[in-house]
C-alpha cells in the first residue's frame, strides 16, 4: 500500500516538470529575433495570409494569452510549420522516430553490457592489472569527441575495408541492423567509459560497506562476498544511471546522426538548428525533454518496485 | 612526516607511505603535465608553428605527411601541424573560459538554497528539475539558435544552462555544513548570513565543484568543438580543432590525416584535465 503512495507521488511529481518544460519551450520560440510569421511565409507573403497565421498562432495577444494558445495548439496536434520543409512539425517529428529508437535501443545494449564486464571484473579485483588497464582505458575514452570517432569509424570499417556501409539507414530491418552497427559502435564507445567509471565507484565504494567486513571476519571468501553481497548491493544505486544513459544517447544522437546520415531525430534538430528553423527547434527540444522525463520517470518508479526496504 | 620516514627512520612504513602516495601523484603529475604542455605550446605557438595557419600555399594541397609537413596540409595547403598548434590556443581558452560562468553561478544558487532552505530552495530545486528534463546538447543547441553561432554565443547558452550540476553539487555540501557547530558557533557570535556564507560555507562546500571543474571543462571543449564541427562555434578561418575535423570530413577517403590529427589532440587534452579531474578528487577524497 505505501509502496503505491510513493509510485503515485513520484507520477504527481512531474506535473510542475511538465509546465516547466512547455514555459521553456514556449519562451524559446517567444525570443526568436524577427517576425516568426514572416519568417514561415517567406518575405514576398502577402498581408492578409500574414495577418490569419498570425490571428491563428495567436501572435497579436498579449504573452499569456499566447502561451495559452500554445498549450491548445499543442494538445490539438498542431506544432506549427517547419520552415524548411513547408510541413507540419508533427509530421516531420512522427517520421524520424524509429531510427532514433533503433540508435537508442542499440546504444543502450551495447553500452549497458560492455560496462557490466568491465566494471566487475575490475572491482573483483581492485588495483590488479586488469583494473588497471580497464581505467586505463576508459580515462582516454572519456575524452573521445563522438563525432570524430564516428569519422575515424568510418574511415576504417566503410572506406577503407568496405566491410560495412558508411551512411543511411536502409530499408528493411536486416539493412537497418547493418547501417546500424557502426552508429551503435560509436555510442557504446563513448557512453561505455562514463558509466564504467561511475559503476566502479559505486563497486568500489561497497567493498568498505559493514557487510564486507562482517562477511571477512566470518571467513568469508573474497569472490563469495562480491558476487553475493557488493553486487546486488549495487544494483539499485546504479539503476538510476539508466536514465542518464538515455540522456546522453539522445543528447549524442543530435552529433552522431550527421555522419551517418540517418534520418533520425537528431539529424533533424542539428540541421534545424543550423537553418534556423525555429518551430522544429520547438517540438523538438519539447520531444527529447518528453522521452527523458519519460525514461526518469521509468527508472524511478522501477526503483521504487523493486527496493525491498519499501513495503 | 613523509620525509621523516624516507630518511630511514622507520623503512617498513616509509615503503608503504612511498608506495601509496607515490603511486596516486604519478598520475596526478602526468594529467598536470599535459595540461601544462597544452599551455605552452598555446601561449608559444608562434615560436612553436612551422607556418603560419592560415597562409595557403596551392603548390602543397591535401599532402600526406613529410618533413616538410610533419602532420601533412589540407585542401588549402594549410599546414595541419601548424592549425593543430594555433588551435591549442583556442580550445584550451574555450574550456577555460566556458567553465568560468556556470562555475561562478552554479554555487552562488547552490549555496543560497542550501544555506537559507525553504521557499526559495524549493523554487530553485524545481527549477533544476526542470533543467535537468532537457538533454544538455539540446538546450545548449536551441539557445545558439536562437542568438546566432559562434564562441561568445556558445558561453552564453553555457552560461544559461550549465550551472545546474555546480549548484546541486554545492547545495548538497552546504546543507550539511549550514548544521554543523562552527557555522553554528558563528551564527551565535552574531555574524550575519553573508559573513557567514563567505568565510564559513563558501571555502568548504566549493570542494566538489572544484573537482567537477576539470570534468566540466572536459565536456565544454568536447561540446564546443562539437559545435564547431557543425559550423555553430568556432568560424573560419579560426584554427579550432573541431572546424578542423570537419575540413576533413569532405576528403577523408584522400586525405585522412586533416580530420584524425586533429581528434587525438582533443583526446590528448580531454586526457590531461580528466586525469588532474582524477588526482584531485583522491587527493580531496571526494566522490566524483
Amino acid at each position: 500500500m505505501k509502496k503505491i503512495n510513493l509510485i503515485l507521488q513520484r507520477f504527481w511529481q512531474i506535473i510542475p516538470v511538465l509546465l516547466g518544460i512547455s514555459i521553456i519551450t514556449f519562451l524559446l520560440a517567444h525570443s526568436i529575433p524577427g517576425d516568426p510569421v514572416r519568417l514561415i511565409l517567406g518575405p514576398r507573403a502577402p498581408q492578409d495570409v500574414i495577418d490569419a497565421v498570425r490571428q491563428q498562432y495567436g501572435l497579436d495577444e498579449p504573452v499569456l494569452t499566447q502561451y495559452f494558445i500554445y498549450l491548445r495548439n499543442l494538445v490539438r496536434g498542431d506544432w506549427g510549420q517547419s520552415i524548411a520543409f513547408k510541413t507540419p512539425v508533427l509530421e516531420l517529428v512522427l517520421l524520424r522516430f524509429t531510427p532514433t529508437l533503433y540508435l537508442l535501443i542499440g546504444g543502450l545494449v551495447f553500452s549497458i553490457i560492455p560496462t557490466l564486464v568491465l566494471s566487475i571484473l575490475g572491482s573483483a579485483n581492485p588495483d590488479g592489472w586488469l583494473d588497471q588497464t580497464i581505467r586505463v582505458f576508459y580515462t582516454v575514452g572519456l575524452g573521445l569527441p563522438s563525432y570524430w570517432l564516428a569519422l575515424v569509424l568510418v574511415l576504417i570499417f566503410a572506406i577503407r575495408s568496405g566491410w560495412l556501409p558508411a551512411t543511411g539507414f536502409g530499408n528493411n530491418i536486416k539493412e537497418h541492423i547493418s547501417h546500424m552497427i557502426l552508429p551503435w559502435a560509436t555510442v557504446s564507445m563513448v557512453m561505455t567509459p562514463i558509466l564504467t567509471r561511475n559503476l566502479r565507484a559505486t563497486l568500489m565504494e561497497k567493498q568498505d560497506a559493514d557487510f564486507v567486513i562482517a562477511g571477512l571476519s566470518k571467513g568469508l571468501p573474497r569472490y563469495y562476498i562480491f558476487w553475493r553481497h557488493i553486487l546486488p548491493n549495487s544494483v539499485l544505486p546504479s539503476l538510476h544511471l539508466l536514465g542518464v544513459i538515455v540522456l546522453y544517447i539522445l543528447g549524442s544522437s543530435i552529433v552522431i546522426e550527421p555522419i551517418f546520415a540517418i534520418p533520425g531525430l537528431g539529424q533533424l534538430y542539428i540541421r534545424s538548428v543550423i537553418g534556423r528553423d525555429y518551430y522544429v527547434i520547438q517540438a523538438m527540444t519539447l520531444v527529447f525533454s518528453l522521452i527523458t522525463v519519460t525514461a526518469t520517470l521509468a527508472v524511478d518508479v522501477l526503483t521504487l518496485i523493486i527496493d525491498p526496504r519499501i513495503k | 612526516m613523509a620525509d621523516q620516514l624516507t630518511t630511514g627512520k622507520a623503512p617498513a612504513i616509509a615503503k608503504v607511505v612511498a608506495t601509496r602516495r607515490g603511486r596516486l601523484p604519478f598520475l596526478t603529475i602526468l594529467g598536470a603535465g599535459i595540461v601544462l604542455a597544452w599551455a605552452l605550446v598555446a601561449i608559444f605557438a608562434p615560436f612553436l608553428s612551422p607556418y603560419d595557419p592560415i597562409a595557403t600555399d596551392f603548390n602543397a594541397i591535401l599532402q600526406p605527411m613529410s618533413r616538410a609537413h610533419p602532420l601533412g596540409t589540407d585542401s588549402l595547403g594549410h599546414d595541419m601541424l601548424a592549425q593543430i598548434i594555433y588551435g591549442t590556443r583556442v580550445d584550451l581558452s574555450m574550456g577555460l573560459i566556458g567553465v568560468a560562468a556556470p562555475f561562478v553561478i552554479g554555487i552562488i544558487i547552490g549555496i543560497i538554497g542550501g544555506y537559507f532552505g525553504g521557499l526559495l530552495d524549493t523554487l530553485l530545486m524545481r527549477l533544476l528539475d526542470i533543467a535537468l528534463a532537457f538533454p544538455f546538447i539540446v538546450l545548449v543547441l536551441a539557445i545558439v539558435a536562437i542568438l546566432g553561432p559562434g564562441l561568445k554565443n556558445y558561453y552564453i547558452a553555457l552560461a544559461i544552462v550549465a550551472w545546474v550540476p555546480y549548484a546541486r553539487l554545492v547545495r548538497a555540501e552546504t546543507l550539511v555544513l549550514r548544521n554543523l557547530e562552527f557555522v553554528e558557533a558563528a551564527r551565535v557570535l552574531g555574524y550575519d548570513s553573508f559573513y557567514i556564507i563567505v568565510r564559513h560555507v563558501l571555502p568548504n562546500a566549493i570542494t566538489p565543484a572544484a573537482v567537477f571543474l576539470m570534468t566540466d571543462i572536459v565536456l565544454t571543449i568536447l561540446l564546443g568543438s562539437g559545435l564547431s564541427f557543425y559550423g555553430l562555434g568556432a568560424q573560419p578561418p579560426t584554427p579550432e580543432w573541431g572546424r578542423l575535423i570537419a575540413q576533413g570530413q569532405t576528403y577523408i577517403s584522400q586525405a585522412w590525416w586533416i580530420s584524425v590529427f586533429p581528434g587525438i589532440a582533443i583526446v590528448l587534452m580531454a586526457l590531461g584535465f580528466t586525469l588532474l579531474g582524477d588526482g584531485l578528487a583522491k587527493q580531496l577524497k571526494v566522490r566524483q
